[in-house]
């Protein structure tokens, strides 16, 4: 843990112990790393006096593929009382993608969730109804995975040849930084 | 056919029909309204259950318009995404187009000139105006005043033509640029932005003139889709829907961009958190999105609308000629695009329907490797069900319309 925490993040810091695995601030967001088992403690927690992080603004994921953990399941939270956002992510391995739901502590995650399913395929144990959402029931497969192919749909004209958009101005890795 | 047998069987039709009613009575009754329903404002629909005409559940289905954006957006530079988001939520674009924006701004860490603040404030506002016309003029032909919406559109196109004249495009303006915007102001703009300004109040007067006691209208809106203001919160409300409730969070005042702080302007709330606040909120947030483009326009600073940070924004035409590292930025930003740090960041605007935010993941590359977009029409439709439940089937059409939902901006 580095030494310049906000109030919030040393709170939570204290309070799980080693369930929280990481602190920071990047370009004045505060974000708390915690462990999968114990987000939805994390979320009740900050939700009660003195924070009041009552606001469940955003939850979604990303893939980090092909590293592991694989997916980061990211919570952005307000407090209308102190004026201040809080982002909480967790990390689940792509073994066993499931963490639990924050339905009962925000009633407002139960279609962030479901949208997650939809398109990351992470599973939340406890929500009511972890069914698709934007995608079709019949759909196979999560589009926002990084190895789900971008594929387009074919176009009935003359001379079309399909192009996928990474093609048009190639993917260029980070660059490289001499230790 | 024996006669006598037909006449039978004619008499026991009432008490069929009663018996029939009487089991009818007791069960509900499960209708889909839409997905193609002129009053859903798009492709949306609800699976409502019935008792009669009072509404037990509903439950919305979506997913109708979703396209992947989300997904396109990581195969694309962070330039070419632009005219993507202006497509989500498109009836306020530069909306979507500041937070994408300020997103990548804040990622790379620029600063942006207070010119270029200013003109994005002033089209934002003018942008929030033409997005609130729509709502208006959408709930009139709901509720059947049909010249409403012509009305609403007179002044809405006025709006586009200023937008035209700025971007080139009445809608979907791709004008914002990551750094500032594409062009400065042309001055055939002042204006006509002048002359709006100055006859939109005694336009928004008619109108309040004609519904806000008009006694259809407000039998219509008074105590219709109710929203607590705990409930508000549970779901993650935003926007005019939430200020209904009584709670005057504003992302522009909350935490204040693109120079809101330089302005004065109220924030209206609600009380009892019915649809008939929610009409008053909008039609405040109006004529304080009036006062601040008067603002904004009276203290236009000169200078730049762009950054000059090359390794963000195009170099000016001119420099192309004269100077061989201006005509090497430009290639290296056309061919590839800019490279924000690696890190994640988290900006939101106050669009005309909430909290649009944009959470952006980058590794380093030309390319994100995850956009989310923060849609607060998601969220808020997530709170119909509670609004409509015990209402009457005809309210559905009015929790609706009071919610102001863009269904691009649900499914993305």
């Amino acid at each position: 843990m580095k030494a310049s925490l906000t109030p919030v993040q040393e709170f939570l810091a204290e309070r799980l112990g080693d369930g929280a695995l990481e602190a920071h601030t990047f370009r004045g967001d505060a974000t708390v790393v915690v462990a999968r088992e114990r987000v939805v403690e994390a979320l009740q927690a900050v939700r009660e006096e003195p924070w009041r992080f009552e606001v469940l603004l955003d939850l979604t994921a990303w893939d980090r593929y092909p590293a592991e953990p694989r997916f980061e399941v990211v919570y952005h939270l307000l407090s209308l009382h102190r004026g201040e956002r809080l982002r909480v992510k967790t990390r689940v391995p792509g073994e066993d993608p499931v963490l639990p739901s924050a339905v009962p502590v925000f009633a407002g995650a139960n279609w962030f969730e479901r949208e997650v399913w939809d398109l990351f395929g992470i599973r939340f144990q406890g929500h009511p109804n972890l069914v698709r959402i934007l995608l079709p029931d019949d759909w196979e497969g999560h589009p926002l995975r990084r190895d789900y192919p971008l594929t387009e749909e074919p176009v009935e004209f003359r001379g079309h040849v399909p192009k996928v958009p990474s093609e048009i101005i190639p993917h260029l890795p980070p660059p490289r930084r001499d230790p | 056919m024996e006669p006598s047998q037909g006449l039978r069987q004619m008499e026991s039709l009432p008490d069929r029909g009663r018996e029939l009613a009487g089991g009818l009575a007791r069960e509900t009754l499960t209708i889909n309204m839409g997905p193609q329903h002129p009053s859903t404002h798009g492709v949306l629909r609800l699976v409502l259950e019935l008792e009669g005409e009072v509404i037990v559940s509903c439950q919305p289905v979506i997913g109708y318009l979703h396209t992947g954006i989300e997904k396109e957006m990581e195969h694309r530079t962070y330039h070419q995404n632009i005219p993507l988001v202006d497509r989500i939520e498109y009836l306020s674009s530069y909306h979507e187009e500041l937070a994408y924006c300020m997103a990548v701004e804040k990622l790379l860490g620029v600063e942006v000139p207070k010119r270029a603040q200013y003109i994005r404030v002033i089209l934002c506002e003018l942008n929030r105006i033409a997005s609130h016309l729509v709502w208006l003029g959408t709930t009139g032909i709901d509720l059947n005043v049909s010249s409403l919406l012509m009305y609403c559109f007179r002044d809405r196109e006025r709006i586009l033509e200023m937008s035209e004249m700025v971007s080139g495009q009445r809608m979907m303006p791709g004008y914002f640029r990551i750094g500032g915007v594409a062009a400065d102001l042309p001055d055939e703009f002042f204006p006509a932005v002048r002359q709006f300004l100055d006859e939109f109040p005694r336009r928004l007067d008619e109108y309040e003139a004609m519904l806000t006691d008009n006694l259809v209208w407000r039998r219509r809106h008074e105590g219709v889709a109710v929203l607590s203001r705990e409930d508000a919160l549970r779901y993650g409300v935003t926007g005019p829907t939430l200020r209904g409730s009584g709670v005057a969070y504003d992302v522009r005042k909350a935490f204040p961009y693109s120079s809101y702080e330089d302005f004065e302007f109220d924030v209206p709330t609600g009380e009892n958190g019915d649809a008939f606040d929610r009409y008053r909120v909008r039609m405040e947030e109006m004529r304080q999105a009036r006062r601040i483009v008067l603002q904004a326009l009276d203290r236009l600073p000169g200078g730049p609308v762009i950054t000059d940070d090359r390794k963000v924004a195009l170099p000016p035409r001119g420099e192309l000629v004269r100077s061989m590292e201006a005509v090497i930025h430009q290639f290296k930003l056309v061919s590839e695009g800019i490279r924000p740090p690696k890190g994640e960041v988290y900006a939101a605007v106050e669009s005309p329907r909430g909290e649009k935010g944009y959470y952006i993941v980058s590794d380093g590359s030309n390319r994100p490797v995850r956009v989310r977009v923060r849609a607060p029409s998601f969220s808020n439709l997530q709170a119909l069900p509670t609004m409509v439940r015990g209402g009457m089937l005809a309210d559905v059409v009015v929790a609706i319309a009071s919610i102001d939902i863009v269904l691009g901006d649900v499914d993305r």
